[in-house]
């Protein structure tokens, strides 16, 4: 049986349609916006053509798309949806029952901006802002990492001793709608990968009826449920580490918590999350061919967040920017930079950092906006300071 | 309390030279994003044309859209405008309208963004019999995301996520807003568009909630999948199919099936605005404070 199929050429929404396609889970309820529409879209073929068995459902907004997940998902059944943006931010607070009810539901967040000036274009906003959520949260780079983290879903969220929804994220219209190559499993591979949906206590388990989300009170358990959702949270860190693993022995493809490129001798570093990261490894090739060390270390696991792990990684670097495709309005820097910051300062480590923001709204990031922070972190190697206040790439009228 | 000035120019500005609805469009904006016989243009041109008839002031007059491709008419119209979010533009033209009653408060929504995602905010909307004029773009389908069925999609009709047909019955969306009290209720075409303008003029002037549903077509999403195809046969279509509420009342059920009635279908003037009973109380209630 081979395990992986020919190399083709595709969007990475339609990447992720036919994962989901693959994975033929017993519900996807959703609603359409750009960019994430054609997933779903796709998939409502997939249905129509009888090519899965999955209920689909469409519904009349986002906060009920999620709604129908959370009942289809606490009646047992495997639930997908996709979103974006304003979408997302409908869905909020059926978001966090989702994670509460501890209900494995797959979701793909295509990200886009959140509104205002209204705008459909790229940035990590949206998903960022769900980042409390109690979702595990995966960023992809391009479609081949988006197709699988899809089929890497169900195992990590159904774990038993995680059982949390996840969410996985890669840049909406770069990398949504542009094509790009995949190399994808065999259906019968994935079917394999995933397995069974463990059983667990649910609605339609009449022998053993079961409450989901009931008020207990000022004097219930409220507080230890949020502890267990924490423990739950640690607990999937070292479960995807396993299922990446595992995915590799099927496809040779590994995948890590930190992509770590050219970090082993690097002087300074860019820690980004995204399509941003091929741009950097394009920009690295030339300065390395200069003599500069650079590296780049690319963020897939942002909840449960890897601190120990990017403590370690930028401990021998002597200057690290962080590029933020979000903003965190009043805070020391975008969400990722204080992520980081607080992990570095936890472990003990002391190196040089600068935030940079960028790509807010789809605003472009040229390779020549890499390498002058680059170049900027190489000075600052050599002593120079490095701003204390956000650097913002690409701003208009500079 | 100040009577509440109707907003519409006094005398003298309407002698003034002729204008077109130019006056009332952002044309540096052109060429606008809607699709080739695309029908929403037409409706907007009738509204444009009711503002121009009534010499609404742009600056007294508010147009608050949602998300759509009817709604993005906003962009392109020189009123005050708020391009708000999916479904709930009647939510901010509620407080445009409770925090200055004497603004004209013009609402453009879609069949996706008003009567799906936005349905509840409809509902209430009319309930309140708030002095605003809602113009709801129906071309029975999720136009800007790609033809996505829509609760006005209808039995049989083919959308991307109905490829064999949806199987939901609509809304009629005129009895939904006078069963939830809208004050006002017309219906009107995108080929009818004399109509369309007296129907949205006079809902403009209607001292409470008016909705005038304008069916419309989009030739892109829905007339591609659905018969007949083509701009030019769906407004023979919709020509066809119009017939005014008059020549209706004496017909059956079932000689009306398909068929769109149109004209204004319900007006009272009886229930009591909301901003002006609003206004009222807080006079009694100030008024009590005071003795
Ligand atoms: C919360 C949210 N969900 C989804 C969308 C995506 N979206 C934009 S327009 C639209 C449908 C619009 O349909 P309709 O109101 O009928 O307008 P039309 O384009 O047909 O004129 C959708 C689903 C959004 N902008 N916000
Ligand atoms: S998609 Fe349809 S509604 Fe939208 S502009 Fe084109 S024709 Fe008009
Ligand atoms: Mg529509």
């Amino acid at each position: 049986m081979a395990t992986t199929e020919k190399l083709m050429a595709v969007t990475g929404n339609q990447a992720v349609a036919m994962a989901m396609k693959q994975i033929d889970p017993d519900v996807v309820a959703a609603y359409p916006i750009t960019p994430q529409t054609d997933v779903v879209q796709s998939y409502s073929q997939y249905v129509a053509d009888g090519e899965v068995q999955t209920e689909f459902v469409t519904v009349e907004s986002e906060h009920s798309a999620m709604s129908a997940c959370i009942g289809s998902a606490a009646a047992g059944a495997r639930t997908m949806t996709a979103t974006s943006s304003a979408g997302f931010a409908l869905m909020w607070e059926v978001v966090y029952v989702a994670a509460s009810m501890r209900l494995p539901i797959v979701m793909t967040t295509v990200n886009r901006a959140l509104s205002g000036p209204i705008n459909i274009h790229c940035d990590h906003s949206d998903s960022m802002g769900g980042r409390d959520s109690g979702w595990i949260q995966i960023y992809n780079e391009d479609a081949q990492e988006a197709y699988d983290a899809t089929v890497m879903s169900f195992p990590i969220a159904e774990h038993p001793d995680v059982s949390l929804p996840l969410m996985n994220m890669y840049d909406g219209f770069i990398i949504s709608g542009a094509i790009g190559p995949l190399r994808p499993l065999s259906d019968a591979a994935v079917k394999d990968f995933i397995g069974e949906k463990p059983a667990v206590l649910n609605l339609l388990d009449s022998e053993h009826p079961v409450t989901f989300g009931p008020f207990d009170g000022l004097h219930g358990w409220y507080f230890e449920h949020k502890i267990a959702q924490n423990r739950a949270m640690e607990a999937a860190l070292p479960v995807i580490q396993e299922t990446y693993d595992r995915f590799a022995e099927v496809t040779g493809r590994q995948y890590q918590h930190l992509m770590c490129y050219d970090m082993e001798d690097a002087d300074v570093a860019i820690v980004v999350i995204g399509s941003a990261a091929g741009t950097a490894r394009t920009v690295m090739a030339k300065l390395k061919a200069e003599g500069l060390k650079v590296g780049l270390v690319k963020i897939r696991t942002f909840r449960p967040f890897p601190t120990a792990e990017i403590a370690r990684v930028l401990s021998g670097v002597k200057a690290v920017a962080v590029l933020d495709r979000a903003d965190s309005f009043g805070a020391m820097g975008g969400p990722l930079y204080l992520e980081i910051l607080a992990a570095l300062y936890h472990e003990g480590v002391h190196t040089k950092t600068v935030n940079c923001i960028y790509g807010l709204g789809g605003r472009d990031l040229y390779p020549q906006n890499i390498e002058d922070v680059f170049r900027m972190l190489a000075d600052a190697a050599g002593g120079a300071d490095l701003p204390q206040s956000r650097v913002y790439l690409n701003m208009k009228g500079e | 309390m100040a009577e509440r000035e109707p907003n519409v120019a006094e005398e003298e500005s309407t002698v003034a030279e002729p204008r077109t609805i130019d006056h009332y469009l952002h044309t540096d904006r052109f060429p606008h994003i809607w699709c080739p016989g695309c029908g929403l243009g037409t409706v907007t041109a009738a509204f444009l044309r009711a503002a121009l008839e009534l010499g609404l002031e742009k600056e007294r007059t508010v147009v608050v859209g949602g998300i759509g491709c009817s709604s993005r008419a906003v962009g392109y119209l020189d009123f005050g405008t708020v391009h708000s979010i999916h479904g709930r533009a009647l939510a901010f033209a509620t407080g445009i309208k409770m925090a200055h009653p004497e603004f004209t408060v013009i609402v453009l929504t879609g069949d996706g963004d008003g009567a799906a995602i936005g349905g509840n905010h409809l509902i209430h909307a009319c309930r309140r019999n708030l002095d605003i004029t809602t113009i709801l773009f129906n071309n029975n389908v999720y136009g800007m995301t790609g033809g996505q069925a829509s609760p006005q999609t209808g039995m049989g009709g083919i959308a991307t996520t109905a490829p064999f047909g949806f199987d939901e019955p609509s809304f009629d969306l005129c009895r939904l807003a006078e069963a939830a009290g809208a004050t006002y209720v017309a219906r009107g075409t995108s080929y009818g568009v004399r109509q369309l303008q007296r129907l949205i003029r006079d809902g403009i002037t209607h001292p409470g909630f008016s909705f005038i549903e304008a069916v419309t077509q989009c030739p892109t999403e829905y007339g591609k999948r659905n018969p007949p195809k083509g701009p030019v046969q769906m407004l023979e279509n919709l020509k066809e199919k119009a017939i005014p509420r008059k020549k209706a009342e004496g017909m059956t059920p079932e000689e009306l099936e398909g068929r769109i009635v149109t004209g204004l279908l319900h007006r009272d003037e009886s229930v009591p605005e909301l901003t002006a009973s609003y206004a009222r109380m807080l006079e009694r209630v100030r008024g009590s404070a005071d003795e």
